[in-house]
């Protein structure tokens, strides 16, 4: 695919002012901190990269840019004129346009539809549908593409629905493009597409902000790349200028010092083990989300699974847990024994339980009482020829909630009103009720405070002393390092590493999360 | 149902409010005033009165027993004013043409209701259509299954003979019995059956693992489902039951009949609907309760005794209705923060 990635305009040099420029950023949700002091800015026909792990900040600041957070200290700049967007609307009338990894398009409407939405040219309350089609088949053809703009948006591949909201981000007359993982559902040749739209977008004088965990993108496109760490600037470089190993260290290097201490494991029998394991979500037609998966876990083992975004460890966690309706492909054997589950009753029944990653979504019920809820897996057990018993389930919310260390005022309260870290505890609490021997844990301590992440590890702490083998993904890499026995990192759905405990870096884990070779280092 | 004792201060109204069950409570209690105020001449007074509007109610409410399970897991059921009128052919059939006894009609008239419930869960649970949608079309399908039995007439005590005239035959037993009234004349017996099936819906809903298996379905499908509930089956049981429970209704219609109508229970659905919306079962699933039925159940069915009593006219008692379901709706809507 023949394109012209020579920026037109040299970046950073420039008398211009930048088209936008974020200076002395700081946010606080409350008594939270989540950037503190953050610099950045965008010159026309650049790709400046936006990187940083999860919780870095790098969404609030753009969501700051956006004018959906309204509420902040600093200064911003669009040419060099102060502004603070009181609102998506006015950031987007000062020509900052964000692409979201969720689209914002209508799949019934047409092309044209959604391009003008909301803002159709009407005469006499009537839209103009030809002055709307030649306008939308103008924006679309500035792209290289040639489209049929009356076609329903839901008849194109997401791909294309993607250029179809940078042409209506153009269409507002957008300086700013800001990009949040645009590619995470592309493949390859769609990325090159996009890519080569990034060129042409670069020559019209706009600014990229890229957001993105993948290496090798961030080494092709990247002009520029600024680098949060939790909340904080670390440092901008132009790309050419920073070296793969300083930008991770950059995004990783933070004192683990002050981390859990996870007490030394006495791994006993394996109690779950993997071999050669296909999941997939869509049915065998579908792709597989992951393929190709060994590993064991022992009794008292904490197994951290590695990975960015895209990478299928929740995808394995689901269908392990027999979630999808069918079993997995590939054998598992659940201490000792060979077991196909191809409902979550199967799974729990025979000890093997999943904590999925978003509590509120599909952990909870968030209208039932905690006491509900905390019995919710284990009700079959706890009635009498059907019939509940209300005090054998108090009796057991109870000591569920003491073991957790639960927080609330009343067991009856809905677990709705609870916060999250006492509603991630009530979760748990269900799935310790049902005696599990292997605890699937997915992001366990996803937006809960520090003071019940740590009570959490704890706790995990605790049960893999009683025997129970835990596997954990999470994308906080300090947690995967502290508390992991063993890692294993997964890429794009496939087993990408494996350290000890002894081997693990966080630049290690990264490389190999990223998709670059095993053991760079070494060679 | 118990929980509700007699407020004396200000305060304790405002705690009333407050809960579902307390305001619709306070929309009972309100008819109840304009009741008494408007009382046609003491004739609201009357125990025959209240026996009555208990007795016209009583079908509406057998129908949302069935229908609050439903609506607690989440669905909706639009083919009971339907499956009634099944029954109502049916049980009639049988009673009347065939001379079967009541110990053979009764079951097969549930069983038919049964099979009817299980169709609409089948297709909802298991084939995953909408139940708005899956409903609609089994309400059309009774419909016509009942026309199609009857052969589109009543089905009543006048029956052809051999000469080729018409003679009445005797009032089946079932039908007289269900038609009954019993302490002294002063309740009616489907009053009875609908306090017993209020009964039996809410031992399951308060006391049976089914029921928390509704609610939490109703509350979160997708999570219920991961913690190991047996979605499609508890599902599929709370269609069955709202059919058992349209098919009891449809045999007490034929009682109080004493023919089955292919045309009874048009409508009856949406009646019934109200009756649990208003009580304060929440249509998005997940929240509501027997006892709150049964305050929607009777807030609804003395408003049409009152109404009627008073004579206002059935056009002016349809809109007036209409127009208190709304604001009762709209009471019992949940504030969020």
């Amino acid at each position: 695919m023949g394109m012209n990635r020579e920026p037109q305009i040299t970046t950073g040099v420039t008398s211009e002012p930048p088209l936008v420029r974020l200076t002395g950023i700081t946010k606080r949700f409350g008594a939270v901190t989540v950037l503190k002091d953050v610099q950045f800015e965008v010159v026309a026909g650049e790709v400046h990269v936006l990187a940083g792990e999860n919780g870095a900040g790098k969404s609030t600041l753009m969501k700051i840019l956006a004018g959906i957070h309204t509420d902040f200290e600093g200064r911003i700049e669009y040419s060099g004129r102060a502004a603070r967007p009181r609102s998506p609307l006015e950031a987007s009338a000062l020509g900052v346009a964000v692409i979201h990894q969720e689209l914002s398009l209508i799949g019934a409407m047409s092309v044209a539809d959604n391009i003008f939405l909301g803002r159709a040219p009407t005469r006499g309350g009537f839209v103009q549908d030809a002055r709307q089609q030649a306008e939308a088949g103008h924006w679309i053809r500035q792209l290289g593409l040639d489209l049929d703009v009356q076609e329903p948006v839901e008849r194109f591949p997401i791909a294309l629905q993607q250029l179809i909201e940078i042409a209506k981000a153009l269409s507002q007359q957008a300086r700013v493009l800001v990009m949040d993982e645009p590619t995470s559902a592309l493949n390859a040749p769609e990325v090159e597409k996009l890519f080569t739209l990034i060129a042409v977008l670069k020559q019209r004088g706009c600014g990229i902000v890229y957001i993105s965990h993948k290496m090798e993108e961030i080494a092709r496109i990247a002009d520029r790349i600024t680098v949060l760490r939790d909340g904080a600037w670390i440092g901008m470089a132009k790309a050419k200028e920073l070296p793969q190993r300083k930008f991770i260290q950059w995004m990783v290097g933070r004192d683990l010092g002050e981390q859990f201490p996870r007490r030394a494991p006495h791994p006993g029998a394996v109690r779950l083990r993997l071999e050669n394991v296909a999941v997939f979500p869509d049915g065998r037609s579908g792709p597989p989300a992951a393929r190709g998966i060994t590993f064991q876990v022992r009794a008292g083992e904490i197994l951290g699974v590695g990975g960015l975004q895209g990478s299928g460890a929740s995808q394995l966690f689901l269908g392990l847990f027999g979630a999808y309706g069918t079993p997995v492909e590939g054998r598992v054997w659940l201490d000792g024994r060979e077991r196909r589950f191809s409902s979550p009753a199967h799974a729990i029944e025979a000890g093997l339980v999943l904590l999925t990653n978003d509590r509120k979504a599909t952990g909870l019920v968030l209208s039932l009482s905690i006491i509900a809820n905390t019995t919710l897996a284990g009700l079959r057990q706890m009635c009498r020829a059907g019939w509940r018993r209300p005090a054998a389930e108090r009796t057991a919310a109870e000591h569920g909630a003491r073991s957790l260390h639960l927080r609330a005022a009343s067991l009856e309260l809905e677990a709705g009103a609870l916060s999250g870290g006492n509603q991630q505890k009530v979760a748990l609490a269900k799935w310790l009720q049902t005696n599990p021997q292997v605890l699937l844990l997915d992001e366990p301590t996803r937006g809960i405070d520090v003071a019940a992440k740590r009570e959490i590890y704890q706790l995990m702490d605790e049960w893999t002393a009683r025997g129970m083998a835990i596997v954990m993904i999470t994308s906080e890499l300090p947690e995967l390092l502290t508390l992991s026995d063993r890692i294993v990192v997964l890429h794009r759905g496939a087993l990408a590493a494996e350290f000890s405990r002894a081997q693990a870096t966080p630049e290690a884990i990264l490389r190999a999360a990223m998709g670059q070779s095993r053991e760079p280092e070494n060679s | 149902m118990s929980e509700i004792s007699a407020p004396t201060k200000p305060g304790r109204w405002r705690q009333l409010a407050a809960s579902p069950g307390g305001r619709a409570f306070l929309a009972l209690l309100l008819v109840f005033l304009v009741g008494v105020l408007g009382n046609a001449d003491g004739a609201f007074f009357k125990i025959g009165t209240h026996r009555d509007a208990l007795r016209q109610a009583s079908v509406y409410g057998i129908l949302a027993c069935g229908l609050t399970l439903v609506i607690i897991s989440g669905g909706i059921d639009l083919s009971v004013g339907s499956v009634l009128a099944l029954v109502a052919v049916g049980g009639a059939k049988m009673a009347i043409h065939w001379g079967w006894s009541g110990w053979l009609v009764v079951p097969a008239g549930l069983g038919i209701g049964a099979i009817c419930g299980g169709l609409a869960g089948w297709i909802t649970a298991r084939l995953r259509v909408q139940p708005f949608i899956a409903t609609l079309a089994l309400m059309v399908l009774a419909r016509g299954a009942a026309k199609y039995a009857s052969g589109g007439m009543k089905i009543s005590t006048a029956v052809k003979n051999e000469a080729g005239g018409y003679g009445y035959v005797d009032v089946p037993a079932l039908f007289r019995a269900v038609d009954a009234r019993i302490l002294g004349g002063n309740l009616s017996m489907v009053t009875v059956i609908f306090l017993t099936c209020l009964a039996l819906a809410w031992l399951v809903l308060a006391k049976h693992r089914w029921g928390r298996q509704l609610y939490a379905i109703g509350g979160n499908e997708e999570a219920s489902r991961l913690s190991g509930v047996p979605v499609v089956w508890a599902k599929v049981g709370a269609y069955v039951a709202s059919g058992i429970f349209a098919g009891v209704a449809g045999l007490c219609q034929a009682a109080q009949e004493q023919q089955g109508d292919p045309e009874a229970g048009v409508g009856y659905e949406l009646t019934a609907i109200a009756m649990v919306v208003i009580g304060g079962t929440s249509l998005m699933g997940g929240r509501g309760g027997m006892g709150l039925t049964l305050l929607g159940v009777l807030t609804i069915g003395y408003l049409d005794k009152i109404l009627s009593i008073n004579a206002v006219p059935e056009a002016g008692r349809l809109m007036l209705t209409g127009v208190i379901i709304v604001v009762a709706v709209l009471t019992q809507r949940r504030k969020r923060s």
